[in-house]
C-alpha cells in the first residue's frame, strides 16, 4: 500500500444502521467514484465495532482516524480530508465526556484502549457479507489446522484444556461437553448453535453474527469434526433479520468456496449447517426446549429427569449445543493453542468475556474484557460511569436469571462463579447500569413481569411462583404493599428456585432476592412510608416549597385532577385529589416540588 | 389463497419437523395466519388442526389476526424501560389511539411490545417495521406518527 492509499470503514451494524449508516455509504460511494479517489480510496462496509451510542461510526485506516456521530452533510469534508494528503476532520472526532477532549485515534479512546477484543477482532474490521475479508484475516485456518494436523481427540483435549467455559450463560466446561457429545453412541449427531438471545438487554451474540458471521461457523465445522457430526444448525432470533441475512450469504459463500457440503476441503469430511428461526419464546434459550422447536414443536423443557442433549438431541440424537460465542472463540484456540487462551482470565474461568454495557453510563456499547476484571473498572473505566453527574446506585448483570449488585462489589472481580455467589449470574452478558433515578423495587417487578410471561406453563412452581411474587410487586410498587410481603417474596422466591423444572424459574427469583438483600430499605419504604426515593413510583406526599416556589402556575396547569391550589399567592397540592402523576414534579423549573416520605402512622389511618 | 399456499407446501414435503418455517413462510405472506391456511397445512402435514394451534399460539412471532401495514415495536428491554420506555408506550398509544396488542381499525399500525430489538446502546428505541429510531423521548416517538384522530375504531389481535 503506497501511503496514498487508505480505507474508509462505514459500520453497518443494526445501531448505526438505524442512525443513518446507510445513506452516508452511498454518498461516500458517489463522492469516491471521481478517478483519483476511486485508486487510492478503499470503501468498506462493516459490523459492529460496538460503540453503538456514538453511531454512525466512519473509520479511516491505515491511521484509525474515528469519527462519531456522522451525518451525510459530513460526506463531502471526509473525502476532502483524504486526498491529496490525509488529514484529521477535527470537528467529527470524538469526544471524551470525560476530559471534554477529541481523540483522533480508535485505539485511544478510552472505550477501546480497555478492551481485549479478541473474539470481536474482526468485528469493525472485515466485510461480513464477503468471505475474502474473513480469509484475508487467517479465515478458515483453523478449520484447516484441524483437519489436516490434528485428530478430533486432539481438538477435544486442546479445548478441554483451554479452560473455555459455556458463554451461554452456566459456564458449563466446552471440553467437557464435546467428549460427551463424541463418546455418546450412535452413527447420527448434530452440532447447534443457541443464538437466541433472548435476554432483554443483551446483544453481543447478534454483534457477532451480524460482525463476524464466518467466525462461529468456522466454530461450527471444527466443532462437527470433533464430535463426529455432519449436520449443524444456527438457532437464531426472527427478531435478528440482518444477523439472519447474513447468515445466509455467509452459509451460501462458505459452501462455495468448499468449507461446507461434502468433502471439505478434499478431506472427505462432510458437514453441513441449516438456519433456524426462532419465534419468539426466551424458554426457547434453554436447550432441550431449543430441540424441541427444532423439530416444530412447543418449545417446552424436558421433564426431570432427563438425559443431556449431548446423549438425547435433536430426533433423540446426541446433540452438541453451545453458544455463539463458545464456537467464536474454537478457532482462535485450534490456531494459537489452548495456553494462550488460558493465560488470560481467572483460576476457573478463562479467556475474555463480552458484555453488553448499557443503561446510565456515558459510555453503552458491546465491550469485551478479560474474565475476572472488577466491575469498577467495566463502569467507570470504560463505560465513563453515570452520566450527569447522578450517583451510581447498582449493575445489573445476568439478565432476568441475574440479579442487582451493590455500590460494595464494585471491586469484586467479575467471573462465573463470583457473580453465581453475590446471587446474580453471568447468564447472557448484559451488564445494566442503574443510577440514583432507578427503583430497585420496580426493576425486580419489570424482570419478574417478563419471566412470568414467557414461562411456559408446565411446571407449577415456575407458572404460578412467578405470578405470585409478581402480584406483591404489583402491589409494592402501587403503594398497596403490606408489613410481611418482604417475607414472602423471599419465602416463595426459595421454593421457585428450588423446585422448578428447568433454568428459567431456578434463576427467575435472582433479582427480586438480590435487591431485597442489597436493596431492602427501598422495600420497607416502599410498604411502610409509601415512598420511593428515585421517584419512579407512584407514591409518596407531593407538597409546594412555598419558600422556592415561583409562582409561575405551570403545576396548576399540568394538573388532571385539579390537586393544585393556589390562595393568596401561594400554591399548594390538595393531597386527596392528588393521584401522584409526577408531572407537576416533572414540570417546576425550579424544582420545588417535593416528594416526601409519608410517616409510618400516616399510613396505617 | 390457495394458489399461495400451492406455492409454499410442496417445497416442505410434509415434514412434521418443519411446521415452524412453514408458519412463519405463510405469515410472511399474509401478514398472519388466515384459519383456511392453518386448516390446510395442518392437513398437508398430517397433523391435528389443534396441534397446529397449540404451536402457532406458544409462540409470539405468530399472529391469528391480520396485522396493521406498519408494525410499530416499542422495545421494552432493560435498558429501555430504566430510559423510560413506559412513557414511550404511553405516549404512543396516545398518539395512535389504540392500546399496546391493537391494531387500528383502517389496518395501517398495529401496536406492539417486544422484549428486546438489540439496540440497547439508543434506548428508548423502538422499530416501525425494519426501521429503529433510537434516543427516544415521549415527544420524539409522536412526532413519528400522523397526528390523532383518524384512527379511532379499536381491533384486538389475539
Ligand atoms: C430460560 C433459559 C434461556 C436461555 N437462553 C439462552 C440463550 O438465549 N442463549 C444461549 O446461548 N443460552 C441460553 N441458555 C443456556 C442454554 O440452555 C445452554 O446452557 C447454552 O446454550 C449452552 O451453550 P454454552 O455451553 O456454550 O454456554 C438459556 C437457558 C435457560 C434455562
Amino acid at each position: 500500500m503506497s501511503n496514498r492509499q487508505c480505507t474508509v470503514l462505514v459500520c453497518q451494524g443494526t445501531g448505526c444502521i438505524s442512525g443513518g449508516a446507510e445513506p452516508i455509504y452511498s454518498s461516500l460511494e458517489g463522492e469516491i467514484a471521481k478517478p483519483d479517489l476511486r485508486e487510492n480510496v478503499h470503501l468498506k462496509r462493516t459490523g459492529c465495532h460496538g460503540f453503538c451510542q456514538q453511531g454512525p461510526l466512519v473509520i479511516v485506516e491505515p491511521e484509525g482516524f474515528f469519527y462519531s456521530k456522522v451525518k451525510p452533510d459530513d460526506v463531502h469534508e471526509i473525502v476532502q480530508s483524504l486526498l491529496p494528503e490525509r488529514k484529521v476532520v477535527k470537528r467529527l472526532l470524538y469526544r471524551d465526556p470525560i476530559t471534554n477532549k477529541r481523540i483522533p485515534y480508535y485505539r485511544d479512546i478510552p472505550f477501546y484502549s480497555k478492551q481485549q477484543r479478541t473474539v470481536l477482532r474482526n468485528c469493525g474490521k472485515i466485510n461480513p457479507e464477503d468471505i475474502n475479508d474473513y480469509l484475508a484475516s487467517n479465515g478458515y485456518q483453523a478449520l484447516r489446522k484441524a483437519l489436516f494436523e490434528l485428530t478430533s481427540e486432539q481438538i477435544i483435549e486442546e479445548v478441554k484444556h483451554s479452560g473455555l467455559r459455556g458463554l451461554g450463560g452456566a459456564g458449563f466446561p466446552a471440553g467437557q461437553k464435546w467428549e460427551a457429545c463424541r463418546r455418546a453412541p450412535g452413527e447420527v449427531k448434530y452440532v447447534i448453535c443457541n443464538a437466541d438471545e433472548g435476554d432483554p438487554g443483551a446483544f453481543q451474540d447478534r454483534s457477532v453474527l451480524e460482525g463476524d458471521p464466518h467466525s462461529v461457523l468456522e466454530g461450527m465445522i471444527i466443532a462437527g469434526y470433533a464430535v463426529g457430526a455432519k449436520q449443524g444448525f444456527v438457532y437464531v432470533r426472527a427478531e435478528y433479520p440482518l444477523a439472519v441475512k447474513r447468515l445466509y450469504i455467509a452459509t451460501a459463500q462458505a459452501r462455495e468456496r468448499g468449507f461446507l457440503g461434502r468433502n471439505i476441503l478434499g478431506s472427505g469430511f462432510v458437514f453441513d449447517i441449516e438456519i433456524f428461526q426462532g419465534a419468539g419464546a426466551f424458554v426457547c434459550g434453554e436447550s432441550t426446549a431449543l430441540v424441541l422447536s427444532i423439530e416444530g414443536k412447543r418449545g417446552m423443557p424436558k421433564s426431570l429427569p432427563r438425559p443431556r442433549t449431548t446423549e438425547v438431541g435433536l430426533w433423540g440424537k446426541p446433540t452438541l449445543l453451545n453458544n455463539v460465542k463458545t464456537f467464536a472463540n474454537i478457532p482462535l484456540i485450534i490456531i494459537h493453542g489452548s495456553e494462550w487462551f488460558a493465560s488470560r482470565g481467572t483460576e476457573r474461568s478463562k479467556g475474555t468475556a463480552i458484555y453488553s454495557l448499557t443503561g446510565k453510563v456515558a459510555n453503552c456499547g458491546l465491550i469485551e474484557v478479560p474474565m475476572g476484571i472488577k466491575l469498577r473498572e467495566i463502569v467507570y473505566g470504560i463505560g465513563g460511569g453515570p452520566p450527569g453527574g447522578k450517583a451510581f446506585k447498582a449493575v445489573q448483570t445476568g439478565g432476568p436469571s441475574g440479579g442487582c449488585l451493590p455500590a460494595e462489589l464494585l471491586d469484586m472481580p467479575i467471573d462465573f462463579d463470583s457473580l453465581t455467589a453475590a446471587g446474580s449470574m453471568m447468564g447472557s452478558g448484559g451488564v445494566v447500569v442503574v443510577d440514583e433515578d432507578t427503583c430497585m423495587v420496580d426493576v425486580a417487578r419489570y424482570f419478574l413481569d417478563f419471566t412470568q410471561k414467557e414461562s411456559c406453563g408446565q411446571c407449577l412452581p415456575c407458572r404460578l411462583g412467578t405470578y405470585q411474587m409478581l402480584q406483591i410487586l404489583e402491589r409494592i410498587t402501587r403503594g398497596e404493599g403490606v408489613p410481611g410481603d418482604i417475607e414472602r417474596l423471599e419465602w416463595i422466591g426459595r421454593r421457585v428456585k428450588e423446585y422448578s423444572l428447568c433454568g428459567l424459574g431456578t434463576t427467575a427469583p435472582n433479582p427480586v432476592l438480590s435487591t431485597i438483600k442489597y436493596f431492602r430499605e427501598e422495600y420497607e419504604e416502599h410498604i411502610y412510608n409509601k415512598y420511593c426515593r428515585a421517584k419512579v413510583c407512584a407514591l409518596g406526599m407531593f407538597r409546594i416549597e412555598p419558600d422556592e416556589c415561583v409562582l409561575c402556575g405551570l403545576c396548576q396547569g399540568v394538573c388532571e385532577t385539579g390537586a393544585v391550589k393556589e390562595i393568596r399567592n401561594k400554591f399548594f397540592i390538595v393531597q386527596d385529589y392528588c393521584n401522584k402523576c409526577k408531572s407537576c414534579y416533572t414540570i417546576c423549573p425550579v424544582g420545588a416540588v417535593r416528594v416526601e416520605k409519608y410517616l409510618p402512622k400516616e399510613v396505617t389511618k | 389463497m390457495e394458489d399461495h399456499l400451492s406455492e409454499i407446501l410442496p417445497s416442505y414435503r410434509g415434514k412434521r419437523s418443519k411446521l415452524i418455517p412453514i408458519l412463519q413462510e405463510v405469515q410472511a405472506k399474509f401478514g398472519y395466519l388466515p384459519e383456511e391456511v392453518m386448516r390446510e397445512l395442518a392437513t398437508f402435514i398430517g397433523i391435528p388442526e389443534c396441534e397446529a394451534y397449540s404451536v402457532a399460539t406458544f409462540y409470539a412471532q405468530f399472529r391469528l389476526m391480520p396485522l396493521g401495514k406498519k408494525r410499530v415495536a416499542i422495545c421494552r428491554g432493560t435498558a429501555c424501560h430504566i430510559s423510560g420506555a413506559p412513557k414511550i408506550l404511553e405516549a404512543t398509544e396516545k398518539v395512535l389511539g389504540i392500546k399496546d396488542g391493537e391494531t387500528t381499525a383502517d389496518l395501517e399500525y398495529t401496536l406492539e411490545t417486544v422484549a428486546c430489538i438489540g439496540c440497547c446502546a439508543l434506548a428508548p428505541c423502538l422499530r416501525i417495521n425494519e426501521d429503529v429510531h433510537g434516543r427516544l423521548t415521549p415527544a420524539k416517538a409522536s412526532e413519528l406518527f400522523p397526528a390523532p384522530s383518524t384512527n379511532k375504531g379499536e381491533q384486538d389481535v389475539q
